[in-house]
C-alpha cells in the first residue's frame, strides 16, 4: 500500500497459520485487504524494517502476541454509538423483551465496555435491568478487564451524553457515574448483572441461548467465510424470535440466514422468524 | 466485468459528479466508485442528492457487498473502502490516511491490486494531496490515471498535485467526463 509495502500476500498467509498453530489465535480468515493493512502498520509503529523481523519476534516473543492482537483486532468503541441504533433498541426491542422472564444478552467483541453500559442503561430505563443478564465477551481479555471496571476517560462524557440524549435517553446522563479526576466512573447497580468473559468467535463455540444478540463492528474485520460461520453461532445461540444486532455497516443480507430473518427497522437489528415459518422452508430440501 | 472506474476528490468536486452523473450511459457494464471527502453531508443526504441525478444506482455499500456493473458505490463517510479479490468490497474502519478517511489513495491502491491494468482513476477538485499516492499505484499497475483540468477546477491544488506528482494520462475538463466513461462499455 501507500504506507511502505512490507509485505506480500503469501508471507502474511504463512505467518497467520504459524501463529494460529502456535498460540491458538486464528487471524486466517480476518478479512485480506484490512489485515494487510494493519499489519503493515505494526511494522511502521513498531520500527520493523523487514517483515521477516516482525515474524521473528511474534514466534520469539510470546509476550509481544497481545501487542500484536490488539493492534489487529482494533478496539476502538463508544458508548451509544451510533445513537439510531440504541433508540431502535429502547423502542422496538426492549418493549418485546419486557414479556420474558429472564432476558438473557449476548454482547460479542465487547472491547472495554462502553456498550454494554450503554445497554444496561436502557434496561434500567425501561424497568428490565432486574430480570435481564449481560453476557459480555471478547477475545482480548485485557480489554474486558477494563469492560470490568466500568471506568471510562471523562474527557467522553460530553459525546457519550450527547449520544445518550440522541438515543432517546430522558435522566441526567451524569447521574449514572461518579467524577474522579479525569475519570467516570459507572454505578454499581448498573454493573451487577453483568458477566464478562473471553470467547474467540473464530474457534469458540455457543455457550447458552439467548433473546438479543448484539456484535457490532467485529464481523467487518472477517472475511466473507468466517462471517458466514460466526453468523451460524449466532443462529445456534439465539431463540426464535429473538433479536440480533449488528455494526452500522454489517449486515445479513448476502448470508443464507437472511431468509430466516426480518429486518426490523432500517437499523441493523433483525429478528429470527417463527419456528413453524422455519420448518416449512426446510421440509423442502 | 474486469474495469472498474474509480474517482476521488474533495472540496468543489460535488458540483463536477452533478454534472457528469446525468450524462453516464444507462447500462454501463462495469462499476464506478466515488471516494469523496465529505464534510457536513449526514449521512443518506449525498446519496440521495446523486441518485437523484442519474438512472443508475447510487449506493452507499454495506460490509461485503458484491460490485455489480452500472452501480456507482460511493464510499460512506468515516470508512476507508477497499477491495477484496472476489470483487467485494470491504470496509476498514482502520485510520484516517493523510488526514482522510475515506482515503483516496487507499481505495485507489486497494482496487488496482485486483483490476490491474483495467483499472481508471480520475481524480478532481480538492484542497489536499490524496490521491496522488493512489494514482502512481494505479499507473505502476498499468492502469489508466486521469485528472479534472485544473483551470476548470473549483480548487485545483488536487488535480495540480495530481498531475505534477504523478504520470496523468489523461487531462479532461468537466464537459468531456462522461463521453470518456461511456466509451469504455463494452458492448
Ligand atoms: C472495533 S471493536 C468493536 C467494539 C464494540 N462492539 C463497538 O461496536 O463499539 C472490535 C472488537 O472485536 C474484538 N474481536 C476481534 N476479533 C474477535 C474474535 N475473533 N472473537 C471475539 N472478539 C473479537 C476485538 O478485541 C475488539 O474489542
Amino acid at each position: 500500500m501507500i504506507e511502505p509495502d512490507l509485505i506480500r500476500d503469501e508471507e502474511l498467509e504463512k505467518l497467520l497459520i504459524e501463529i494460529a498453530e502456535l498460540y491458538g489465535y486464528d487471524f486466517t480468515q480476518y478479512s485480506k485487504a484490512s489485515i494487510k493493512r494493519r499489519v503493515n502498520r505494526i511494522c511502521v509503529i513498531d520500527k520493523f524494517t523487514s517483515f521477516a523481523e516482525l515474524r521473528y519476534q511474534l514466534i520469539k516473543q510470546p509476550s509481544y502476541l497481545q501487542r500484536f492482537i490488539e493492534e489487529i483486532t482494533v478496539n476502538v468503541t463508544e458508548m451509544f454509538r451510533d445513537p439510531s441504533f440504541y433508540k431502535a433498541l429502547r423502542d422496538d426491542v426492549f418493549p418485546q423483551l419486557g414479556t420474558y422472564p429472564i432476558i438473557r444478552i449476548w454482547l460479542a467483541g465487547c472491547s472495554t465496555g462502553e456498550e454494554v453500559y450503554s445497554l444496561a442503561i436502557i434496561a434500567k430505563e425501561t424497568n428490565l435491568i432486574q430480570k435481564t443478564l449481560f453476557y459480555a465477551t471478547d477475545i482480548n481479555p485485557s480489554v474486558l478487564e477494563k469492560a470490568r471496571d466500568g471506568i471510562f476517560p471523562l474527557s467522553q462524557m460530553k459525546l457519550y451524553s450527547e449520544n445518550y440524549i440522541n438515543s432517546g435517553g430522558l435522566k441526567n446522563f451524569s447521574d449514572y457515574y461518579t467524577a474522579n479526576y479525569d475519570f467516570a466512573r459507572f454505578n454499581d447497580d448498573l454493573k451487577q448483572k453483568m458477566i464478562f468473559s473471553t470467547h474467540n468467535l473464530v474457534s469458540d463455540r455457543s455457550f447458552n441461548e439467548f433473546q438479543l444478540i448484539i456484535c457490532r463492528n467485529v464481523l467487518i474485520y472477517f472475511d466473507k467465510d468466517l462471517q458466514a460461520k460466526v453468523f451460524k453461532l449466532f443462529d445456534d445461540s439465539l431463540e426464535h424470535l429473538g433479536f440480533l444486532g449488528l455494526g452500522s455497516k454489517e449486515t445479513l443480507r448476502f448470508s443464507q440466514l437472511d431468509k430466516h430473518y426480518h429486518q426490523i427497522s432500517t437499523e441493523k437489528i433483525w429478528r429470527k422468524q417463527k419456528e413453524d415459518k422455519r420448518l416449512i422452508k426446510s421440509n423442502h430440501f | 466485468m474486469d474495469t472498474i472506474f474509480l474517482i476521488g476528490g474533495s472540496a468543489g468536486s460535488l458540483k463536477v459528479l452533478l454534472e457528469v452523473l446525468p450524462e453516464l450511459s444507462a447500462n454501463l457494464t462495469f462499476p464506478i466508485i466515488i471516494i469523496l471527502h465529505r464534510k457536513g453531508y449526514v449521512d443518506s443526504q449525498l446519496v440521495n442528492l446523486l441518485n437523484a441525478k442519474t438512472s443508475l444506482n447510487v449506493i452507499e455499500p454495506d460490509d461485503k457487498e458484491p460490485l455489480s456493473p452500472g452501480n456507482i458505490y460511493l464510499a460512506p463517510p468515516d470508512y476507508h473502502l477497499l477491495l477484496e479479490q472476489d470483487k467485494t468490497i470491504s470496509l476498514d474502519f482502520s485510520e484516517k490516511f493523510n488526514f482522510s478517511r475515506p482515503s483516496i489513495d487507499i481505495t485507489f491502491s486497494s482496487a488496482v491490486k485486483i483490476f490491474k491494468e483495467n483499472t481508471f482513476a480520475l481524480i478532481l477538485s480538492g484542497a489536499n494531496a490524496d490521491g496522488v499516492e493512489g494514482l502512481k499505484a494505479v499507473k505502476a499497475n498499468n492502469g489508466t490515471t486521469l485528472a479534472q483540468n485544473p483551470i476548470t477546477a473549483e480548487v485545483n491544488y488536487m488535480p495540480l498535485q495530481a498531475i505534477t506528482q504523478s504520470k496523468i494520462d489523461f487531462v479532461l475538463n468537466p464537459s468531456e467526463i462522461a463521453a470518456f466513461i461511456n466509451k469504455l462499455n463494452v458492448s
